[in-house]
């Protein structure tokens, strides 16, 4: 256990590493944007005496290394700087809207990660029947399409011809959670469908890979039923690789969503993102950035914990 | 009741029921006629087309909307701010429906001889969301905010030729001009000029979001949504809604479908290129409501070729309009004439001649010009407005016929207005609506201006504008804008092609007064306080 752990603090080293480089690789890249926070909060009203003023009021005047040190000396400190556009804290600005993506991601997780799994080990089963085509054809066909067309897809069907669910999902304070899982049902099911695919045909893969062991002819030959030797024996096997691309696919659920939120008017972290990209305010830019770049870290760090979890030589080297 | 009065009363009832006149108008005259208060009352509510009703949620879904919003009116630069400035806050006065100046905040006001000085009286019932009246000291740091060095405010060069503003009293404002402004009352109206409370120390609060407004915001979130209730206490008439929740919804097809599932009871803008499938639904309203906001094409007039007066309007002659807006705007546009000045806007002279597609006399004209075979490069992006690029593209087609190419240049959307607009010499650029021609052309055309895009400098034009800026008399000053839109059209730098519409949508319960205003979108950005819900 001690290994884990040291290769857990090991992991988590490289990744404070990784968000440093992010964090400059961002800065510049906001920096390298044709025109500053000031003249996009002025707009097309822009003069250049109020935007001097602006420039000068936001700290702007300063060289672009000195105010990339003047943010990292407060990020390290855990003050992420202040809105440029609104003046407000970042951590106010993006918090209630990163709260609103975790609980899509969510929702769409509870649903799509035992879906896919059970459909994968029901495929591999079934494989090579109608029902594995099917549904193969059908997942495929999701994670082939662009989120926003399923989205207008699924607006079309359920919200403008059915009228079952809401078109957008404008969220107000003080719904209860059952209001809430209905008003965002419609994109919750968009980012169902296209992250289930990628992991039931990977649950399928590797299930199909195992069957050829020899530990499978075996049980096969003591007479095991065909359920019971792929969730008894070629499951536990196939853990590692289903436990990837699962992380893959949850950082995709928080990190991907700009499409979703934008179709169903969703107000998460993707959207606020993209309007601070637009009003170049490098403070929300960068909160937003290094919270991708952590969810994507940590992600894989739990992947490869779970998979060496799961299989006993990884856990007890020798 | 002499049979004149009863012609007159007659008359205002057709005008109510029209929509004509406003009710407090109706009850002026009513009383001149000499109708007593409770038979005018009733014979309003007989006339009116369909009186409003008072009750429910009006769910507004607003296109542009931005995280990065703040309620500092000097910033305003989304809809969504301007919309709910006009929803939480007021001004001093307002552009009726019909086009006329009303009152808004000021019940009254008057210029000296010179139009150098304004008195504004404001109205004495006006109180802000936190119950504290509306009073002079509030209306002076307001307009402060965007005077002064420090100021960031968008507004500050509206404001340039403002000496000083001194309360008098509770209720009197003065605003001292270095010269005189005969349209000072409607540049009130700007967006950017709400009232606000104002601190101690002459600043405004413009952070808590209390406003004099029809409608107080009970809770909200910049580039989301904000929910608002009526302020009982509004010095104004409307306000039918009980409640008014303003809702971001930035992608056209997300406003498109929510206003056909119903989630929203009416949007800001509608694409045109499905304006009429949603025209076909029974459930919905569209309404197509011409504009002074422009599209215009400067030519920078010290810059070869078009430095040259006939290259100019050769390049104005080869460009189609109708075209245009057959195919770019599906017909929600009014022909341009290059000259800067809509008939959405008052003065607006209505007997010079439209400039037509003439690839002929465009040919000539170059041809005197001895520019045969020029090569001119237009800059456009598609962020300017909606098919841009595909009308840049359209008029290079146009101009080849007359001998001229027009290279298309596209640019990178962000930016625009910072990198290409004012720098290159040939670009396509899209104007708000402006209340009145002067605040227009001074902005755009005159000598010095900071946004002077096409470079012209005409004498005369420029002399006339000063002259015309400080003139009472409409007859005369209509005169000299009928003198300057000549002198833009035949000489000036800029293409007009044409003048868009505001195109937005409601459901059909949704009731409105049968003018909308045409100053800007969203009935002059007072639908929330002007429409109500029929059943």
């Amino acid at each position: 256990m001690g290994d884990l752990l040291r290769l857990v603090l090991k992991r988590l080293g490289y990744g404070l590493l990784t968000l440093l480089v992010v964090s400059i690789l961002i800065f510049f890249a906001v920096e390298m944007l044709p025109g500053d926070v000031a003249e996009q909060i002025l707009g097309q009203g822009a003069t250049p005496e109020t935007v001097a003023r602006l420039r000068e009021q936001l700290g702007l005047n300063q060289p672009a290394v000195v105010r990339y040190l003047q943010w990292l000396g407060g990020a390290v400190q855990g003050d992420f700087g202040i809105s440029a556009t609104s003046g407000d804290p970042v951590m106010d600005v993006i918090g209630t809207r990163f709260v609103n993506t975790l609980f899509l991601a969510a929702y769409a997780a509870v649903i799509a990660v035992p879906v896919a799994i059970i459909l994968g080990i029901i495929v591999a089963l079934l494989r090579n029947t109608i029902f594995d085509r099917v549904a193969n054809v059908l997942t495929l066909t999701s994670i082939s399409s662009p989120e926003f067309f399923l989205g207008y897809i699924l607006i079309l069907f359920l919200a403008v011809k059915a009228n079952m669910f809401p078109a957008i999902a404008n969220l107000s304070s003080g719904m209860d959670l059952g209001e809430l899982l209905y008003r965002t049902f419609l994109p919750a099911l968009t980012l169902v469908l296209v992250v289930t695919a990628h992991m039931m045909r990977m649950t399928r893969a590797a299930i199909i890979a195992l069957l050829s062991s020899p530990y499978i002819e075996m049980a096969r030959l003591k007479g095991v039923p065909p359920w019971k030797v792929i969730v008894r024996h070629a499951l536990p096997n196939a853990w590692a690789p289903i436990i990837n691309v699962v992380a893959l696919n949850l950082a995709y659920l928080i990190t991907g969503v700009v499409l979703v939120e934008v179709v169903f008017v969703y107000p998460g972290i993707g959207q606020a993102l993209v309007d601070a990209v637009s009003k170049r305010d490098f403070p929300v830019v960068q909160a937003c950035s290094l919270i991708f770049a952590a969810t994507f870290i940590l992600l894989n760090l739990a992947a490869d914990v779970g998979a060496i979890l799961t299989n006993p030589r990884l856990r007890h080297p020798k | 009741m002499s049979r004149k009065d009863q012609d007159l009363i007659n008359r205002i009832a057709e005008g109510a029921r029209k929509g004509r006149i406003s009710r407090r108008d109706f009850m002026n005259y009513s009383a001149a006629a000499g109708l007593a208060t409770a038979g005018a009352t009733s014979l309003w509510t007989k006339s009116a087309a369909a009186a409003p009703q008072r009750g429910g949620t009006f769910r507004w879904g607003i296109h542009d909307g931005n995280t990065g919003d703040t309620h500092d009116p000097g910033t305003y630069v989304t809809r969504t701010m301007i919309f709910l400035g006009h929803t939480h806050r007021s001004y001093m006065t307002m552009i009726n429906g019909d086009g006329s100046l009303g009152p808004d905040l000021a019940d009254a006001w008057e210029a000296n001889e010179t139009a150098s000085e304004w008195t504004f009286t404001l109205n004495p019932n006006a109180s802000f969301h936190s119950g504290r009246p509306v009073t002079a000291n509030d209306v002076v740091a307001s307009f402060n905010h965007h005077r002064g060095d420090d100021t960031t405010s968008a507004a500050k060069a509206l404001l340039a030729d403002v000496e000083d503003i001194v309360a008098d009293g509770e209720h009197t404002v003065t605003f001292k001009l270095t010269g005189g402004n005969a349209d000072l009352p409607w540049l009130m109206t700007d967006y950017h000029f709400a009232i606000c409370p104002a601190n101690d120390d002459g600043t405004i609060d413009w952070r808590s979001g209390d406003g004099s407004g029809p409608y107080k915001i009970d809770s909200g979130e910049f580039g989301v949504q904000f929910s608002l209730t009526r302020h009982d206490g509004w010095h104004g008439e409307g306000a039918w809604f009980d409640n008014v929740d303003i809702i971001v919804l930035n992608d056209p097809n997300a406003r498109q479908t929510a206003l056909v599932t119903g989630d929203v009871d009416a949007v800001s803008q509608v694409d045109v290129k499905t304006m009429a499938l949603l025209e076909r639904d029974p459930n919905i309203q569209v309404f197509n409501v011409p504009s002074a906001g422009a599209i215009t094409m400067p030519m920078f007039c010290d810059t070869a070729p078009f430095d040259n007066v006939d290259v100019r309007n050769a390049m104005k002659l080869a460009i189609n309009r109708d075209e245009i807006i057959e195919k770019i705007l599906f017909g929600a546009g009014t022909k341009g004439n290059d000259f800067h000045h809509s008939p959405a806007q008052p003065y607006w002279p209505d007997d010079i001649p439209q400039r037509e597609y003439d690839p002929d006399q465009a040919r000539a004209l170059i041809k005197k010009a001895g520019a045969e075979g020029i090569t001119v490069n237009l800059s456009t992006a598609d962020s300017v407005s909606a098919g841009a690029v595909d009308m840049a593209v359209l008029y290079s087609e146009h101009a080849k016929a007359a001998g001229i190419n027009v290279n298309v240049v596209r640019e990178p959307n962000d930016g625009y207005y910072s990198d290409v607009w004012l720098k290159k010499p040939f670009t396509l650029v899209s104007w708000g609506a402006r209340p009145t021609p002067d605040v227009m052309y001074t902005l755009a055309y005159k000598e010095g201006a900071a946004w002077n895009e096409s470079r012209w400098v005409n004498d005369r034009f420029n002399e006339l504008l000063l002259q015309a800026k400080a003139e009472l008399d409409d007859s005369l000053r209509a005169e000299m804008y009928r003198e300057m839109a000549l002198l833009a059209r035949n000489d000036g730098g800029t293409i007009i092609p044409f003048f868009n519409n505001f195109v937005y949508g409601a459901r059909g319960n949704v009731g409105t007064p049968d003018e909308l205003a045409a100053s800007w979108e969203s009935d002059g950005g007072r639908a929330a306080s002007r429409w109500w819900f029929t059943g």
